[in-house]
Parts: C-alpha cells; sequence; structure tokens
C-alpha cells in the first residue's frame, strides 16, 4: 500500500491524487454535517407526515392535519367577508346623510377609502386627490358635476365620455381647429376668459382685445359656461373666473384649450367595484374637500 | 488562430460558416415582414465576419509542430475578453434598469428601452453573457490542466464559444426588438433555442472526449461539477423550451405545456440553471482556482462527494418553491420546500469545504486581494443558498414572495458568488495563460474587491429593507379588516432603496470596468514570466491512440 503525503498544516494524509498541483485530504465528513443532515431529515420527514406531500396515482398523501391549501384560502376569505361585513353592509346600504352623520363609521370610510383610491384613482389624481394638468383637483370645492357624494358616485359609476349608456358626456368643442372661430377670435376670447382669475392683465393695452373677447363669449361660450363664466355642472362646463383649472390657466393653455378642444376622460367603475366600493369611495371623496354639495 | 487548424479543419470551418450565413439568409427571406428577419441578417453577419479571417488565412502554411504537445489556450483567450464585454454590458444594463425604477423617465419614451425589454437583456447579459462565457473559458483551462490532456477537438472550442456568443446575441437582440418567449431566463425564441441546443451538444461531447483522454487515473471534482452543468443544463433547456412556432417565417412560438403543468416546467427550469449554471459550474471553477491560489489541498474529499451529490440530487425537486401559494398543487409545493431545506446541507458542506481549504492560507486571504475574491465567494455563498432555503419554507414564502427580498436574494449570489469567483478565478487565470509574472497592478485588484464588495451589500441590504417592507405593507389590514396601505403607498416607500440598489450597482459596475484596464495592461505592458515550470499536457503517448 503506498503512502500518502502528510499535509503539515493540518497532519491529515492526502487521497494520493495530484491533479496539477492540487491536492485533497482525506478529512472524514465533520460530525456536525451529519448531525445538520439527520436533523433537515427530521424536520422534511415531519412535514411529510403532517401536510399533502407525495403522489400516489391520481391521488397524493393528505396528511394528518388534513390542510389544503384551497380550503385554508377559502376560510380565510369568508372570515375576512365576516369581519368586514359589520360595516360594509351600513356602507351599501345606509343613505349617506346616515353614513356622514355617525363619525365613528367615517373614520372606516377614511381608512378603506384610502386604500381604494390609492389602487383606483391615484393614477391620475395623484395619491393626495390633488390632481395635475388634465386631471382635476378633489380636494378643493370647485366641482365640474357637483361635489355632494351622490354626485360623485354618478361620476365614479357611469364615468365621463365612456362607452356606458349612462356616462355623463362632457365635450368643449375644437372652435379653432374646426373653424368656428377665426383665428384672432381665439386670441381675444381667450385673452378675455384669463382677465377673469387675472385682474392685472387688464391693462390699456390689452382692453380692446379683451372687449372683442367678451362678445364672442357671450355668443359662443356662455350657452355652457354662463353668462358670468362661472360654469355649469348640469354640463360640466368649468368655472372660468377662479384661479382652478384642469388643464392650466395661463394663456397659452387657454388659448390650445378654445383652438383644440377638450375632452376628458374619466372611466367608469359600474362593473369594476362593488356597490360598497364605490359608495365608500365616494364617501372618501367627498371628504377630501370641506364636505360641500 | 486560423494558423492552428490544419486546410482540412479549415475546409470544415469554412463549410460551417456557410451554412450558417445560408441559414441566415433564407431567415431573413422567410421572416422578412418580421423580427426573424432582423435576426437572419444578424446570423448572416455574424457568420460573415468570422468567415473572414478564416477564408484570408486560408492559404497560410499548416502547424507544423506536434499541437497535442501544447494546450490549447487561443479559445480560453478570447473566451475571457468575451466574458469581460458582456460583464460590463449586462451590468450596465442592469444599472440603468435600476435607475429605471427609481425615475421611470429614464425609458425616454421608446419602445426599446422601457423597463420590460432591458431587463432580460441584463439577466441574459449577465447570466449567459457573463457567466457562460466565464463558464465555458475556465472549463476549458481546468479540464485540460487537471487531465493533463489537450481540448479533444481544434475546430469545435471555437464553435461552442462563438456559436454560444451568437445565442447571447439573438437573445438580447431579440427583447430589445420585443421577441421573448415570456419565461424567466428562457426568454430567447424558438430558433435561438434550437442554435444552443447544437452548440451545448458539441460542448457536451467535447468535455467528455477531452475527460476520455485524460492522463490522470481519477477526474478531478471540478470536473465532476463542470460535467453536471453541461448535462443539466442541456437537458432543463430542451425540456423547458419545447414549442412550436407560428410558421418558420416568425419568431413567435407557443410552449407544448399547459397552465399550471408550463409554471412547474419553467420553474425547475428556473430552480435548476441556478443549481448547474449559476451553481455547479462556478463550484467547478473555485474548485480549481482556490486551492491553487491558495496553495493549500483541498480539505476534504470526503465532503466533495457528499456535496456534490447532495447538490445534484436535491436541487432537482426544489423548484417548485417558486411557486408556494399558487394554483399548484399544495402537496408539490411541500415537496419543493422540504427538499430546499435538506438542500442546505451539501450547500453548506460546500462552501465550508472551500473555507476550511484556507485553513493554513488565511494570511495569503489577508495580503492577496484576488484569494480574498474566492474567499468572499464562498462566504455569499453560504449565504445566500442559507437564505434561499429559509425562503423556500412556505410562511417565509409567503412574505418575501413578489418582494425586492427575492432581488436582493438573487444578487447576493449573482454579485456575491458568481461574480466574485469569476474575479478572483480570472485574476489567477489571466496571468498564466497570457504566461505574466503577475497582474498588471494588485493595487487595482485590491480597489476592484473593494467597490465589488461595497456594492453588493449595499445592494441586498437596500433590497433586504425594501423588500420586507413591501411584503408587511401588502399584509397590513386595519382595524376593519380592510388593507391598510395602496400598492402606490409601497412604491412611495420603495423609492430611497431604488436609489441605494442602483447606486451599489453601480459600484459593482465600475469594479468590473478597472478589472477590464487591468487585464488589459497585464496582456499588454507586464513582461513575460521568467521560465515557468513546464505547462504541458503529458507527453506519454498511450499505446493505441
Amino acid at each position: 500500500m503506498e503512502v500518502n503525503d502528510r499535509d503539515p498544516v493540518t497532519g491529515r494524509e492526502t487521497t494520493g491524487h495530484e491533479w496539477n498541483g492540487i491536492k485533497e485530504l482525506d478529512t472524514p465528513v465533520p460530525r456536525g454535517v451529519l448531525m445538520f443532515l439527520i436533523v433537515t431529515h427530521i424536520w422534511a420527514i415531519a412535514w411529510w407526515f403532517f401536510v399533502p406531500t407525495w403522489p400516489l396515482g391520481t391521488t397524493y398523501t393528505k396528511g394528518l392535519l388534513g390542510v389544503d391549501q384551497r380550503t385554508t384560502v377559502e376560510e380565510r376569505v369568508v372570515e375576512g367577508q365576516q369581519e368586514r361585513s359589520i360595516w360594509m353592509t351600513r356602507l351599501e346600504s345606509e343613505p349617506y346623510d346616515a353614513i356622514l352623520a355617525d363619525e365613528a363609521l367615517m373614520q372606516t370610510v377614511r381608512g378603506t377609502g384610502r386604500q381604494l383610491f390609492g389602487d383606483n384613482c391615484a393614477a391620475c389624481h395623484g395619491r393626495d386627490g390633488r390632481g395635475r394638468a388634465g386631471y382635476p383637483d378633489l380636494t378643493d370645492d370647485d366641482w365640474l358635476w357637483g361635489g355632494g357624494p351622490e354626485l360623485i358616485e354618478q361620476t365614479l359609476r357611469y364615468g365621463i365620455n365612456t362607452a356606458h349608456p349612462d356616462t355623463r358626456i362632457a365635450q368643449m368643442p375644437a372652435f379653432g381647429r374646426d373653424g368656428m372661430l377665426e383665428r384672432d377670435q381665439v386670441r381675444s376670447v381667450a385673452a378675455y376668459v384669463y382677465s377673469l382669475s387675472n385682474p392685472d392683465y387688464s391693462t390699456e393695452v390689452n382692453l380692446d382685445r379683451i372687449e372683442a373677447g367678451r362678445e364672442v363669449f357671450a355668443t359662443t361660450c356662455a350657452a355652457c359656461h354662463g353668462e358670468n363664466a362661472e360654469g355649469n355642472r348640469e354640463v360640466g362646463a368649468p368655472n372660468l373666473t377662479d384661479a382652478r383649472w384642469v388643464y392650466g390657466g395661463d394663456l397659452q393653455t387657454i388659448i390650445a384649450s378654445v383652438h383644440g378642444g377638450r375632452q376628458g376622460h374619466m372611466p367608469t367603475w359600474d362593473e369594476r367595484m362593488t356597490d360598497a366600493e364605490i359608495r365608500t369611495l365616494s364617501l372618501y371623496v367627498h371628504d377630501f374637500g370641506t364636505g360641500q354639495p | 488562430m486560423i494558423r492552428q487548424l490544419t486546410s482540412s479543419e479549415r475546409q470544415f470551418a469554412a463549410a460551417i460558416l456557410l451554412l450558417a450565413a445560408g441559414v441566415g439568409l433564407a431567415m431573413a427571406a422567410t421572416g422578412r415582414h418580421d423580427p426573424l428577419g432582423v435576426h437572419g441578417v444578424i446570423v448572416l453577419l455574424f457568420s460573415g465576419t468570422l468567415l473572414y479571417p478564416v477564408l484570408t488565412g486560408f492559404y497560410e502554411p499548416e502547424p507544423k509542430e506536434d499541437r497535442e504537445a501544447s494546450y490549447y489556450d487561443d479559445p480560453i483567450k478570447v473566451g475571457i475578453v468575451l466574458t469581460m464585454a458582456w460583464a460590463v454590458f449586462g451590468m450596465f444594463m442592469g444599472v440603468w434598469v435600476a435607475a429605471q425604477l427609481a425615475w421611470p423617465d429614464l425609458a425616454f419614451d421608446a419602445a426599446w428601452s422601457t423597463f420590460g425589454r432591458l431587463r432580460p437583456t441584463h439577466t441574459s447579459g449577465v447570466i449567459f453573457g457573463f457567466g457562460g462565457n466565464a463558464l465555458i473559458a475556465t472549463s476549458f483551462h481546468v479540464v485540460q490542466r487537471t487531465s493533463r490532456a489537450r481540448l479533444a477537438g481544434q475546430f469545435s472550442p471555437w464553435f461552442v464559444l462563438f456559436g454560444f456568443n451568437l445565442f447571447c446575441v439573438l437573445a438580447v437582440s431579440g427583447y430589445l426588438l420585443g421577441v421573448t418567449q415570456s419565461k424567466e431566463y428562457a426568454e430567447a425564441e424558438w430558433y435561438a433555442d434550437i442554435w444552443l441546443v447544437i452548440v451545448w451538444v458539441t460542448y457536451f461531447v467535447l468535455f467528455l472526449r477531452t475527460i476520455a483522454r485524460r492522463r490522470e487515473p481519477h477526474i478531478y471534482v471540478a470536473n465532476w461539477y463542470f460535467m453536471a452543468f453541461i448535462v443539466v443544463v442541456a437537458i432543463l433547456h430542451i425540456v423547458n423550451n419545447l414549442a412550436v412556432p407560428v410558421s418558420w417565417g416568425h419568431a413567435k412560438s407557443y410552449t407544448i405545456w399547459p397552465g399550471v403543468q408550463d409554471a412547474m416546467v419553467q420553474w425547475w427550469y428556473g430552480h435548476n440553471a441556478v443549481a448547474f449554471f449559476l451553481t455547479a459550474g462556478f463550484l467547478g471553477m473555485l474548485y480549481y482556482y482556490l486551492p491553487v491560489r491558495a496553495q493549500r489541498p483541498i480539505f476534504s474529499y470526503r465532503l466533495s462527494i457528499l456535496s456534490f451529490w447532495g447538490i445534484t440530487f436535491f436541487y432537482m425537486w426544489a423548484g417548485s418553491h417558486h411557486l408556494h401559494y399558487t394554483a399548484l398543487p399544495h402537496w408539490v409545493q411541500t415537496l419543493g420546500m422540504t427538499f430546499s431545506v435538506m438542500l442546505l446541507v451539501p450547500s453548506w458542506a460546500s462552501a465550508g469545504n472551500a473555507l476550511l481549504t484556507l485553513n493554513g492560507a488565511w494570511h495569503r486571504v489577508r495580503d492577496d486581494a484576488t484569494l480574498r475574491f474566492m474567499m468572499a465567494a464562498a462566504v455569499f455563498y453560504g449565504l445566500s443558498t442559507f437564505e434561499g432555503s429559509f425562503m423556500a419554507i412556505r410562511p417565509v414564502n409567503a412574505l418575501s414572495h413578489y418582494t425586492d427580498w427575492t432581488v436582493g436574494h438573487v444578487h447576493a449570489g449573482a454579485l456575491g458568488w458568481v461574480a466574485l469567483i469569476t474575479f478572483g478565478s480570472l485574476y489567477t487565470l489571466v496571468p498564466t495563460l497570457w504566461n505574466r509574472e503577475r497582474m498588471y497592478s494588485a493595487r487595482l485588484v485590491e480597489v476592484h474587491f473593494w467597490l465589488a464588495i461595497a456594492g453588493t451589500l449595499i445592494y441586498v441590504f437596500a433590497m433586504w429593507n425594501s423588500g420586507i417592507i413591501q411584503g408587511l405593507m401588502w399584509r397590513t389590514y386595519t382595524e376593519d379588516g380592510a388593507l391598510a396601505y395602496s400598492f402606490v403607498d409601497s412604491l412611495v416607500a420603495m423609492y430611497p432603496y431604488y436609489i441605494a440598489r442602483a447606486f451599489g450597482g453601480f459600484l459593482f459596475l465600475i469594479g468590473a470596468v478597472v478589472c477590464c484596464y487591468n487585464i488589459w495592461m497585464t496582456v499588454r505592458s507586464v513582461p513575460l514570466a521568467k521560465r515557468r515550470e513546464r505547462d504541458v499536457p503529458a507527453a506519454v503517448a498511450v499505446p493505441g491512440e
């Protein structure tokens, strides 16, 4: 029997082979490794006894605990529904006034609504509901269609400019592009609208243009936006006299709005959410502002 | 490189390249209304480019020396260059997609640069481009040295190397064009997959034939791992990619696996790609370069046997832990979970065997950043295999699944284990292969080491934090039993971690660039080594051969 090398550091023998200078020691497998091997195997085998594990043709070992992930999840869904049903049924059926008067229930609305709003509305309106260009701010009291929970519910349920038969419809025509107004008229009416919320703009220099714009407004725009330009919630026409704008209140953007028109889109949530969810969100959004109708 | 081939081998090479060019032309013609046509052009250009040196060197004098008297190192050198090129590309893509998660505008409003298309260029770029080339190059080196035999082919090593890189190019360019099978880590479409099978079988035959010519009585451990890597990857790749193309002129195909069986096959593939590509192959690397650099014998041959067979056996069962709490039957999940936990012992045995091999060489670990790369790799290997087994336990997975924790776990393995062992091996291999005294700058190796360690730690810690926060936010309920957070809330919470992650990845990328420079300067300006030990195959002609 050949005598193998002995490693001076560990005092172990090598296996007697060498590959390109590499040798291997003949160290036995440490006891700890074997113990660890046994422990993990016992752990694994215990699981096999208790839960479904091994296939047996068309069935499988069911395990002593009799658990199955499908029944587990079904049970937990039912449990969750029961836990929520206490307030869910109230939100589903009670009139809005009653819910608004119940501060405890409104706390639930704020908690649940926050998550619903984040997952469904925040992509456009922002997590805080403040909107951005093209998407209205929901936290002020400047409502296009009205800020009472019933009116918000209608907007939410059927949407604006959607394919739903009960959709709200709001069309700001493209006055410039479609040739209803001359280029100069577009500029004048925009200047007039701009001056409504920016009194500083009504200087000597601009006065003629603003006056010309006022005339155009009276014949062309007042039908929807009202004679005093304060808007009309029946048709979703915004108030043009305040500092709140959906698309932007600078002169250039106003010119763009008059020229190219605006057809905003709010999706319908009728089939996508439960009644309780739609009503929770209506209350939640209503609650954003100062709660005015 | 063409000078080393005989004229019949040159004819064969030219014939293969002409055939490939013809296939490319046919693809370009039949797929002219489809991304397949673009890929046809790429195949044509790729073969044409390689044909150029073959034809210009066609009438050079034939090699006179006995080729069997030296190792075949040219393909390894090219393989190392390709490894580093892919490393920089793949890691850059990683940093880019990481930055996109923090700053989405970095997609620049183009289709090709959206997250969904760039992300697989990162994963395929680093796993197949960087990892695959590193494995091919080092396996060619290790199998020759430990068998004391030259590679059993003159043309086939080039075929394997360039063929594999063609696959990588087709895969990555396809993602940018929107071509994908939507199978994670197996995104490349049917024609690229068929090509990879041809390349891989050639690789397997080449490797086995080289082993068969060995002049050593026993096959060294590193070669067990390389063989396991090659053979299992072939099986995984073929089974998972069984698909029916829409037509010969379309890139699109449909998998033959239905529903949940498709998911199971995919994750049997996915997890064993981790096991046999990213673990077994790189353990082969570790088993050669670590003892060589440490100048120490392997701690325990018996432990090597235990861990090799443990890893090979247990990993095969573990894939279903990727599908906990899904439509996959409960019993399959239990099997995956329990085998994943049993797998921990052979995994740790490997890591322990590597670290205990360093006994008697710890002063070298302290002084030599190259050896420290490999030591750190073994530590990260141990950490991430523990984490993997832990995350495979169903209740733990309920928290970790679908979160950044998984991403952190993958990178603890990919950066900490796969990349570090590769860099350590390359710093050992490059001076040997080019016959230089040493690397150009030991200081730059040191710089690379700390960049890599810092990058990995920042990355992994950021993802642990963000993953656990995500997981907890998704399952937090209010007193009323409703979810407390929206998904967007969890994204807002991720933001600082996404920045940290991109920064960690950036450090790692800079380290790889430093490595490229160091290798380049080593080859260019470090003086040749004075007479080394004879590094040639065993000269004995075995009777009958």
